[in-house]
């Protein structure tokens, strides 16, 4: 421990916790061989903090006088940096950002084509996924298609099957709208109990972007789409799988529905459907078709593999849910979560995200103790329909246990519900749409870990 | 005749007139209309009422011949095997073909959930096998050889007789048969709009109370000790700054105030280059070349069968590598063939790669498989 001390320039804890006055007690009493000076120090610090108001020091000023990252001006501030479209005509992250990857969940699948990565969303901020950190889910892979040579198909009850080129896609009309998609099975190995740690793994099979196509509505139309005897539309991909759901009508007519070909304002990316891919409002990942090809027109729905195997949410009867489609409301704090440590006492931006599959989120609610008192977040712009919406809420933590929570209510009046209510209807084996309420338990230690509470 | 001529001039005229009319909306020159050719390329669903099914047949013990070659290295060999894909068959029982209902569903001791438990419609096993089925090859399967094999599966849950030929004749009694037929809901307020359910008030009311609202919470679940590194580092999972850092999951929990902030400042002060490592692959010897190899084994899906250095379906890489070292040829032919009984009884289907692929896949084997 004195090692860690005298090296404390380059290691800066565990002086973070403490005073000056508490780092000479720290060092005093280690000198003396005590072992719990670390609890005496920690214990001198919060009753310094709480004599003087001042709290202790994340960014204490080093013996030398001055921290050597100022006194010492570094090279990026006496050389040359480097030219314009250096690397290579399309930029990427700092490499300092390495940490920030999508990642597969061990163990989770067998292979890495029909599997799941998930979005760090620990290591994000406001409410746009950066394309490449996107979730990933595949059910037989992923392709880079030629857009020359993608076409889309209308038929079924149409007046005359149409094909579209890309080229003619995207000379309709267009629009660009935010939404997130999240997949109807985001945290459904949290259904029983905890199973993973981070918020990454839990609910990263969320996202959101902003899309640009074309409304679906357009292409039927333009097919002369029988739409009074024809209620249910089939989407179709191109790729191995050829993925095929039914998509609700309802939201086709309203014109959410949308054929995209555009993603935060480039193409789609190849992981996410590149050329083209359906965008369905609110509704679960699976129904936003990628590499999609065909649209087909009918009378009754299809109970397509996804909706007739999988997709499908078991209750307690035995019986399974089938065309389980919203995404209802729900929220998650991002920090501080899971596999984070809190580096001090003191102030901390408490931030997460907010979604709901049947419009705008209405507010967010906080807790830190667990769900016994809950305080109003605020709500960050903008606050779009069907979207993800960031929340903040101020908070001074006090070094002792806290379980952070965030229960999300939507326009419809909807609120987030607890586990206990989730599982008195649904059980624990229903896989899909486990939008319960998250529990953080942030540790006397600093840790925050995976929690489910009683 | 000419009556007859009349009429298909008429009908050709109104069809023409109607595809005009479709075409002369807001977006003139925008799409054509698709020929029945290239329709009926691309319009394959079968829906539950078997629209869009294909005449043709296939019997249970052609499909045993077909599941054998192409099925059973992923499935198992009577489609029991969970090692890459949920199982396909278990869990059902006669008296659940007389009822509809898979009694098993109701019992959350009961492992898993195989597709037989689950699947309410034959159309949906018939469409996704022609669909989508080999895992790897998707689409190759003939009419009759999707029949074929939908009959063998049909088959291992007993839902047809051992000399069974489905065919698009009879496909419907064996509908009448499906274990979990009457197994599926949709009275729920998850689908938006009317089509399926009256029912749109959500199945949870949860209230927004602010004070004093549940008792004392208590913990009920939470990760045990021993997986605490199971999902890596996740101090190598998070940014290397900003208002909480990741916590260094190789080491065990520090306890007490304060003493996991200082792991994880100890964490984050390690150099950037150092953080930096599991982004970049360390490149080995000859790295560029094995990258190569490996995006080859990604792209023909070996990686469905074969993992680097554990057995899933077949052996690992690394196995191989250490029975076969320096035998490059008979590794390349093998690739190519496909064979059973050298690793175990489960086949190898045959590999439709290029021979100078399966070439460089098998100089990689032969040389140890690195990294």
């Amino acid at each position: 421990m004195q090692d860690n001390l005298s090296s404390g320039r380059i290691r800066k804890a565990p002086e973070n916790f403490l005073s000056r006055d508490g780092i000479q007690t720290v060092v005093a009493e280690a000198k003396q061989g005590r072992r719990n000076f670390i609890r005496n120090a920690f214990a001198a610090a919060a009753a310094g903090a709480a004599g003087t108001s001042v709290l202790a020091q994340g960014n204490p000023v080093p013996s030398e006088g001055g921290d050597p990252n100022i006194l010492n001006l570094p090279e990026h501030s006496t050389g040359l940096g480097q030219g314009v479209a250096a690397d290579g005509g399309y930029g990427k992250p700092s490499r300092f950002e390495a940490n920030v990857q999508r990642r597969q969940s061990p163990g989770l699948t067998q292979t890495t084509q029909a599997s799941v990565s998930f979005a760090p969303l620990q290591s994000l901020f406001g409410i746009i996924t950066p394309s490449g950190l996107h979730f990933e889910r595949h059910h037989q892979g992923w392709w880079d298609i030629d857009p020359s040579k993608h076409r889309l198909m209308v038929n079924g009850m149409v007046k005359a099957a149409k094909v579209f080129t890309m080229d003619e896609i995207m000379r309709l009309p267009s629009v660009s709208r935010i939404h997130f998609i999240e997949c109807g099975a985001n945290t459904a190995v949290e259904w029983g109990n905890v199973a993973v740690p981070t918020v990454q793994y839990t609910h990263g099979m969320v996202s959101c972007s902003e899309f640009t196509g074309v409304p679906l509505i357009t292409l039927l139309e333009l097919a002369g789409a029988d739409l009074k005897k024809g209620k249910f539309v089939l989407a179709e991909g191109a790729d191995g799988s050829s993925m095929t759901r039914t998509i609700p009508m309802e939201l086709i007519t309203s014109g959410e529905v949308i054929v995209a070909y555009g993603q935060n304002g480039e193409m789609l990316r190849p992981e996410q459907g590149y050329p083209l891919r359906l965008v369905v409002p609110g509704v679960q990942g699976v129904s936003w078709v990628k590499y999609l090809r065909r649209i087909e027109v009918g009378d009754m729905p299809y109970a397509a593999k996804d909706e007739a195997v999988h997709y499908i949410d078991l209750q307690p009867s035995g019986l399974h849910r089938q065309y389980t489609s919203i995404q209802e409301c729900k929220s998650v704090v991002t920090t501080p979560s899971g596999g984070q440590v809190l580096l001090d006492k003191g102030f901390y931006n408490i931030s997460g995200l907010a979604w709901s599959g049947r419009g705008k989120v209405k507010h967010v609610d906080v807790s830190v103790d667990g769900g016994r008192n809950w305080r109003r977040a605020r709500l960050e712009s903008p606050v779009a329909t069907k979207a993800l919406t960031r929340f903040n809420l101020d908070w001074v933590w006090d070094g002792k246990p806290a379980i952070i929570q965030s229960r999300a209510t939507d326009e419809t009046g909807y609120v987030q519900p607890t586990y206990k209510q989730l599982r008195a209807v649904r059980g624990t084996r229903s896989i899909y749409h486990n939008n319960a309420i998250q529990s953080w338990l942030v540790q006397e230690s600093g840790e925050v870990k995976n929690v489910q509470v009683s | 005749m000419s009556r007859f001529l009349n009429a298909v001039l008429m009908a050709a005229l109104l069809a023409a007139a109607g595809v005009a009319q479709a075409q002369s909306t807001k977006y003139p020159g925008v799409g054509r209309n698709a020929t029945p050719k290239e329709v009926a390329a691309w319009d394959i669903d079968v829906r539950p009422d078997f629209k869009g099914l294909p005449a043709g047949s296939g019997s249970v013990a052609k499909g045993q011949d077909v599941w054998e070659g192409k099925c059973a290295h992923c499935h198992g060999i009577f489609g029991e095997s969970g090692e890459v894909f949920s199982p396909l068959v278990g869990g059902t029982t006669a008296e659940d073909i007389k009822t509809g209902r898979v009694a098993k569903l109701t019992d959350p001791s009961f492992p898993g959930r195989t597709t037989l438990m689950k699947v309410s419609t034959v159309s949906t096993l018939w469409d996704y096998i022609n669909r989508a089925m080999p895992w790897n090859a998707p689409k190759s399967l003939s009419t009759d050889e999707v029949y074929a094999v939908t009959a063998f599966l049909l088959n291992l849950g007993g839902i047809v007789p051992d000399n069974y030929v489905l065919s698009d004749k009879n496909i419907r009694e064996v509908q009448a048969r499906m274990p979990n037929r009457n197994g599926m809901t949709t009275e729920h307020a998850m689908w938006p709009g009317p089509e399926f359910s009256k029912v749109r008030k959500p199945d949870t009311s949860n209230v927004a109370c602010m004070k004093d609202c549940t008792p004392e919470p208590k913990v009920a679940s939470f990760l045990p000790d021993y997986a605490r590194n199971a999902h890596g580092n996740l101090a190598e999972q998070n940014r290397m700054v900003g208002p909480q850092h990741g916590a260094d999951t190789t080491k065990p929990e520090p306890k007490g105030p304060g003493a996991a902030a200082a792991a994880a400042t100890v964490a984050a002060a390690v150099p950037a280059k150092e953080q930096a490592k599991p982004a970049a692959a360390k490149p080995a010897a000859g790295g560029a070349d094995n990258k190569a190899t490996l995006a080859l084994l990604s792209k023909y899906s070996c990686t469905a069968c074969h993992a680097m250095d554990k057995k899933l379906v077949g052996p690992s890489f690394v196995d191989i590598a250490k029975k076969h070292a320096g035998k490059a040829d008979y590794l390349a032919g093998k690739i190519k063939s496909g064979g059973s009984g050298v690793w175990g009884p489960i086949p190898m289907p045959a590999q439709s790669l290029s021979e100078a692929e399966a070439k460089t896949i098998a100089a990689w084997l032969a040389a140890g498989a690195g990294k």
